[in-house]
């Protein structure tokens, strides 16, 4: 991705606040503000660190210090939760330009939001609500996507939802909508494979068959995450999206497939609520870069994994 | 935020079908949300009812802990879980969630008797907003000493941005302080009213409780008023105002940033 030298033209006297890291083959984790002592006394630490957009968007204080600190020893990743692109009304401009501020100031590696949408009106809903497959809500999603890269000068990755329900009225599958977004804006994608795990079995379909249908291609980033399980109105097994534990065994195995197929991509650890000590998170993040390590080695060997 | 797609006049979208009955559980689940070869959405429509509530009620605790340890937890999402319903944020940063919560709490049914409960909200509100503010370095303490002391009366300040003063008629800032950290509880037998001073200097927020006539004269210094003004202002209220005490003790706390020369008023 070289949209920013592309691009470079509008701010000509632009200079790095921080350093340059790469996070190619690398696996990171969530940042959380009570791990910031246990990271910064070993730091820098492996790997990168994934933040929350919104949480960084007061004027100042201690998340804005915690931030700057973290970044001058590491990359990090911008990750965006509400800025509602799935949803049929306009980007809310002031949001938009709070998220591009924080492009600017953190020189994020990498930047994504979500396919899915959390304002209606003028109420923010919290939540990563979904969204009907269908022609119209493709061209929405395509316009605000359009904004959005416009906006901060760069491609954004975009996520793949978790799903608890599906609409009557969607014409098209998830796969062939995020094949569509992807091709029409030239947005790249955050394959979320909990997500997948979660959607495939609250929708009862084989996650493997997902994953062939979807544009692995155009993969930036993809996040791992814990899930919790309920039951559906049949008493079926519904998982739930909670990044509140480990990651799953099978979503392992599925992460394993995908990094044999694409070769290594960056990786984060989330985990967001019921936030274990810092040395358990970076555990998951090395269980995820000693996988990314194995298909960097056969990359650089000449051995592809197909 | 207005809604500048056409088609929201002729037919509600998808969004705003799905939206109406994430906070209002007597809505029945919408026709064009489903399961899977025609397994039924109820539950599942409800998992998005309850992250959305529960979700809102956890930033609510997140900004009140004092509240919360107060009327317990149960008290306290009930409580929550009412204001959540009745007013759902408006911005999607969730720091800037609840501002009207104190309110709500005021006159909120069952916590009549707690009359202080609003104000202790309202310390733990500036708390946050001090927490999130700009970073601005404040008045050196010597700045002053170079100013003739003819001249002192008319200087006017700029506050800090950390900055709030609230007002209590009950011990708000004692219940604050022994209720905001873990710790043993005592029992206050004060019904003193207190005002509490919130400020970030740096990266810590304190929140100060301010002597007698000390509210008055910082609010009217944070208004513009000059400081002879602010005197008056504070003399008026409370005859036996400090006010060389007062001025060293905005300056230690970090009140202001910057001053100029004032007009006479």
């Amino acid at each position: 991705m070289n949209a920013i030298s592309r691009r470079g033209d509008i701010r000509p006297d632009r200079r790095l606040r921080f350093p340059a890291l790469p996070v190619a083959d690398s696996a990171g984790t969530s940042f959380k503000h009570e791990h910031l002592n246990a990271i910064l006394a070993e730091s820098p630490q492996a790997g990168f660190f994934e933040v929350h957009a919104e949480n960084y968007m007061g004027a100042g204080g201690p998340p804005h210090q915690a931030l700057e600190r973290v970044r001058s020893d590491h990359p990090v990743s911008l990750h965006g939760v509400c800025m509602s692109i799935g949803g049929p009304q306009r980007l809310d401009r002031a949001h938009l330009a709070r998220f591009r501020a924080l492009v600017e100031r953190y020189e994020p590696a990498l930047v994504s939001e979500h396919l899915a949408w959390s304002t209606h009106e003028t109420t923010y809903f919290n939540d990563l609500l979904p969204l009907p497959y269908t022609p119209a809500t493709l061209a929405q999603v395509c316009e605000h996507i359009d904004e959005v890269q416009d906006a901060i000068g760069r491609p954004i990755l975009i996520e793949n939802p978790s799903t608890y329900v599906a609409f009557a009225s969607s014409t098209m599958s998830e796969t062939d909508f995020i094949r569509a977004i992807a091709c029409r804006t030239g947005c790249g994608l955050l394959l979320d494979v909990n997500n997948v795990f979660v959607s495939a079995t609250n929708h009862g379909y084989a996650a493997l068959d997902y994953l062939a249908d979807f544009p692995l291609a155009e993969v930036g980033e993809i996040h791992l995450a814990g899930h919790a399980e309920q039951s559906d109105d049949e008493g079926e097994r519904l998982l739930i999206d909670s990044h509140d534990g480990p990651v799953a065994d099978a979503v392992w195995k599925l992460y394993e497939i995908v990094v044999s197929r694409c070769g290594p991509i960056p990786t984060v650890i989330e985990w967001d609520s019921r936030i274990p000590a810092w040395p358990i998170l970076r555990a998951e993040a090395a269980a995820a870069q000693a996988i990314l390590d194995r298909f960097t080695a056969r990359a650089a060997g000449g051995d592809h994994a197909a | 935020m207005l809604l500048d797609y056409p088609t929201e006049k002729l037919q509600p979208s998808f969004a705003a079908v799905f939206a109406r009955g994430l906070t209002d559980p007597a809505r029945a689940t919408p026709a064009d949300v489903v399961g899977p070869r025609g397994k039924a959405a109820v539950k599942r429509y409800n998992v998005y009812r309850n992250n959305v509530t529960v979700s809102l009620i956890d930033a609510l605790a997140a900004t009140y802990p004092a509240v919360q340890r107060i009327t317990g937890v149960e008290f306290f999402r009930a409580m929550a879980r009412f204001h959540v319903r009745a007013t759902p944020p408006t911005s999607p940063l969730l720091f800037e969630y609840g501002r009207d919560f104190p309110a709500f709490i005021e006159g909120y049914e069952h916590a009549q008797d707690m009359p202080w409960l609003a104000d202790t909200a309202r310390i733990e509100r500036a708390w946050l907003d001090a927490y999130h503010a700009a970073d601005v370095p404040p008045l050196c303490p010597d700045v002053l000493a170079a100013v003739p002391s003819d001249r002192l009366a008319d200087l006017a300040f700029t506050a800090h941005p950390a900055v709030c003063i609230v007002r209590s008629a009950y011990p708000a800032v004692a219940i604050f302080a022994m209720n905001r950290v873990e710790g043993p509880i005592t029992p206050l037998r004060s019904s003193t009213a207190e005002d509490a001073l919130i400020t970030r200097p740096d990266m810590e927020v304190a929140v100060r409780l301010l002597p007698p006539g000390g509210a008055a004269f910082l609010k009217s210094l944070i208004d513009g008023g000059t400081l002879g003004a602010a005197a008056a202002t504070a003399f008026a209220e409370t005859p036996s105002f400090d006010l060389p005490a007062s001025i060293a003790g905005m300056i230690e706390a970090g009140v202001f940033t910057t001053f100029h020369l004032g007009d006479r008023s």
